[in-house]
């Protein structure tokens, strides 16, 4: 029997306990390939953040660390300062990175730390029941913008990615989306792009990938992804930032 | 002996990098920058990592990181910072990530001010974080301990897979006296459950989450076991002319040193007192003043705070059985003689003249 | 220096009120006793009031701090009148008169007084005041020998530059003679 397609070795094969239609599993699996591919699984450090994703810790096979909120990219500092040859990436959602933790996310990358940002935006809080976050967009209804997110009101949605592509010690930033199976290849790609440029030590490195909250938005599986294109996407431009040295 | 010039701050860092401390995290703040400076200088050289965070709660998570890696790390700060920190505290805590970490005091609450401080007790000794835990509190009174309880600190930490604090007051770590450098530290505990990269191994998981009720509380009771043990183990006091004292006083740190001066004027002066020093905060002595309320007249608690903080626990080991009562005030640091005063006045109400 | 002592410092912050305590801190730990030094600063470095306690003993010292020390060096009116009344009877206060324009009102104390502004202007620079005023009181003390006290300097002074040091011993041994010829 041919092997067309298994597990990642970097997958310990938990059951996901994500909702129906969600793609962190699909983002973890692409995280898991990319570590078999550069064959780094035990080279590799991973920091959970508070979140949908706050159990990844039982999903990817290798040290994983689960952090307070919003604190990752401290913590995966301390550790890749300590253990210089290792890889060190940290998984984080939108409410995680570009709110609680946006100060920590800022400094790491100006800072230029050797580190992988995986950034899961899916514009809200999905593990507390659906609240605004940083990257809710303008008009969208959360249970915290109940009339539609106004500017005057919250303020414009986060770009994270055009906001730290500025910082000199950023060495590649790259927006994504896991809507249909071409993003979903060049998300890996980034993604693989990101870990060699850390194994390089030239910055830090971070990708941004789009994701879908069927749940929390009220839309079936296949709606979310055409919510993602419709609406976040426009808005979101996928792409990359920031490339050092090219 | 050789002997070398050093101010507190300096007795602290010195006494980390013989413990073999490899990381310094930490954030800027009066009167506990000295340490971060004098880290930032000697760890390059070293091959250890000193990073000025960001903010203190970046500082302390980055301390987490670091502890997690098996490595010995630290931090420093003063009573703002400290608060700051709290959270990581109990996250550090429960993540039984063993590290040390530093408060000179200062006044406060609030901003305050940058002068000497032990008004911060109650978030040191009572866990100023979320959630059920302790941290062992140790109270240098010199620049010797300073360097000694730092070194006594990581091994702790290590021991119990715990925090520890060093709570000292700004006084003390500008106190400028000779400090014996010791040995460096050349044996470590293994940590096999750090997290390194799981080459050979099943990966290792540094979590403290855990959403199942029983998982939750077998946490905790494995928690509780550990502070019990840490309870028989480790606390530490010191007595001074205790056994025929009608008046004793208690006190830590850099006061337990005045305290001692007034013990030994008021005795000149006739009157019977004596001197407990909390060297753990916690664990507590409860046992040692315990015993102690049993034989003497009266109790009295000399702080560097204005409502009183450790006098809390000195009633609690008094269990009732003499009055406690309290010296204290903020800002600066009171004198043998201005104690002394004061004892004769309590002296006088409790019938002891 | 048989029991313990404690010789305080004080004056203006920048007049080198510190660096003297620290001065006699080493003086007195390489001659094998106990030592502690406290600092105490003004809210501001510079111009602020600054002082500092150092206590000695042959051994171990009980408390860094006091009320009342036995000695005080005095180099500016204000420090005279915050510490005049602290000092123990029969103690000494030694005073920059430079900067100190009236006695002290008390009489059960020793009263050393010194031009030191006047002294080191004429050595060419205000700076060195503070090692003037050392100087003369390790003499009239006997705290130790001066050519032991003049290596001493240049333990204290590691790293600055040779003409510092240089100044700083001449300064020293200004008030020296100071001593030797005045506070007989």
């Amino acid at each position: 029997m041919k092997i067309i397609a298994k597990k990642p070795e970097s997958l310990t094969g938990a059951k996901y306990h994500y909702c129906p239609g969600c793609t962190h599993g699909i983002i973890h699996r692409l995280v898991a390939e990319v570590m078999d591919e550069l064959d780094i699984r035990e080279q590799t450090i991973g920091i959970c953040p508070v979140g949908c994703s706050v159990l990844a810790y039982d999903y990817f096979n290798c040290d994983m660390l689960e952090a307070a909120h919003g604190r990752a990219p401290a913590i995966a500092t301390a550790i890749k300062r300590l253990l210089p040859d290792r890889y060190l990436f940290t998984y984080q959602g939108d409410g995680d990175l570009a709110s609680i933790g946006m100060g920590e996310i800022v400094h790491a990358s100006m800072r230029g730390e050797k580190i992988t940002t995986i950034f899961v935006n899916n514009t809200l809080y999905g593990m507390t029941g659906g609240q605004m976050a940083p990257t809710t967009l303008l008009g969208q209804v959360t249970t915290t913008s109940p009339y539609g997110r106004k500017a005057e009101w919250e303020g414009y949605p986060a770009k994270m990615c055009e906001l730290l592509s500025i910082n000199e010690g950023a060495a590649y930033v790259c927006r994504t989306a896991v809507n249909n199976p071409a993003n979903i290849i060049k998300t890996k790609k980034a993604i693989k792009k990101a870990f060699q440029i850390q194994a390089e030590g030239l910055g830090f490195t971070m990708v941004e990938v789009l994701s879908t909250c069927p749940t929390n938005w009220g839309l079936s599986p296949t709606d979310a992804l055409k919510w993602m294109e419709e609406h976040m996407i426009p808005y979101y431009p996928l792409g990359e930032f920031k490339v050092k040295g090219e | 002996m050789q002997r070398v010039l050093m101010k507190g701050n300096e007795a602290i860092a010195e006494g980390a990098i013989r413990a073999g401390c490899k990381g310094f995290f930490g954030y800027p703040i009066t009167p506990s920058s000295e340490i971060a400076e004098y880290m930032a200088r000697k760890m390059p050289a070293l091959g250890g990592v000193f990073v000025q965070a960001e903010s203190e709660l970046a500082a302390i998570n980055m301390v987490y990181g670091g502890a997690a890696t098996g490595s010995r790390v630290m931090t420093a700060s003063s009573g703002p910072g400290i608060s700051l920190k709290q959270e990581g505290i109990s996250f550090l805590a429960e993540g039984e990530l063993p590290c040390l970490i530093v408060d000179i005091c200062r006044g406060g609450p609030g901003l305050g001010g940058i002068q000497p401080s032990q008004a911060d007790y109650f978030q040191a000794t009572r866990g100023g974080g979320h959630g059920d835990y302790h941290i062992i509190v140790l109270a240098p009174s010199s620049a010797q301990e300073m360097m000694d309880f730092t070194m006594l600190g990581f091994e702790l930490a290590d021991k119990h897979r715990s925090p520890v604090m060093i709570m000292a007051e700004g006084t003390l770590g500008n106190l400028i006296e000779p400090v014996v450098l010791r040995d460096a530290v050349t044996e470590f505990v293994d940590k096999p459950w750090a997290i390194t990269g799981c080459r050979g191994r099943q990966p290792n998981i540094v979590n403290t989450l855990h959403m199942p009720v029983e998982l939750l509380q077998t946490r905790n009771q494995h928690l509780t076991k550990k502070y019990e043990a840490i309870r028989s183990e480790e606390i530490r006091s010191e007595e001074f002319m205790t056994e025929d004292a009608d008046l004793i006083l208690v006190a830590y740190g850099i006061m337990a040193r005045i305290a001692r001066k007034a013990v030994i004027n008021a005795r000149q002066l006739g009157l019977k007192t004596g001197l407990i020093r909390p060297i753990t905060l916690w664990p507590y002595p409860y046992e040692t003043l315990g015993r102690a309320a049993r034989h003497c007249k009266a109790m009295v608690s000399v702080e560097i705070s204005t409502v009183g903080q450790m006098i809390e626990d000195i009633r609690l080991a008094a269990e009732g059985k003499v009055p406690v009562h309290y010296i204290g005030e903020i800002g600066r640091t009171p004198n043998p003689e201005e104690i002394t005063q004061q004892l004769l006045a309590i002296a006088e109400r409790e019938g002891l003249r | 220096m048989s029991q313990e002592q404690q010789v305080l410092f004080a004056g203006f912050g920048g007049q080198g009120v510190i660096s003297m305590g620290q001065f006699l801190t080493h003086l007195a730990m390489h001659t094998g006793k106990e030592v502690s030094c406290a600092l105490s600063y003004g809210a501001e470095m510079r111009g602020g009031t600054a002082n500092c306690l150092v206590t000695i003993s042959d051994e171990e010292i009980s408390s860094p701090l006091t009320e009342n020390p036995m000695t005080a060096i005095i180099m500016n009116l204000p420090s005279l009148e915050r510490f005049e009344d602290k000092i123990k009877p029969n103690g000494t206060l030694v005073l920059n008169s430079s900067m100190v324009d009236r006695l002290p009102q008390r009489e059960d104390v020793e009263v050393l007084q010194m031009p030191v502004n006047m002294l080191a202007d004429q050595l060419g620079t205000a700076r060195v005041a503070n090692m003037v005023l050392l100087g003369a009181f390790v003499e009239k003390k006997g705290l130790m020998d001066i050519d032991q006290a003049l290596d001493y300097l240049e333990v204290v002074f590691k790293g600055k530059k040779e003409s510092v040091i240089a100044k700083n011993k001449e300064a020293f041994l200004v008030g020296v003679e100071y001593a030797r010829k005045e506070w007989k």
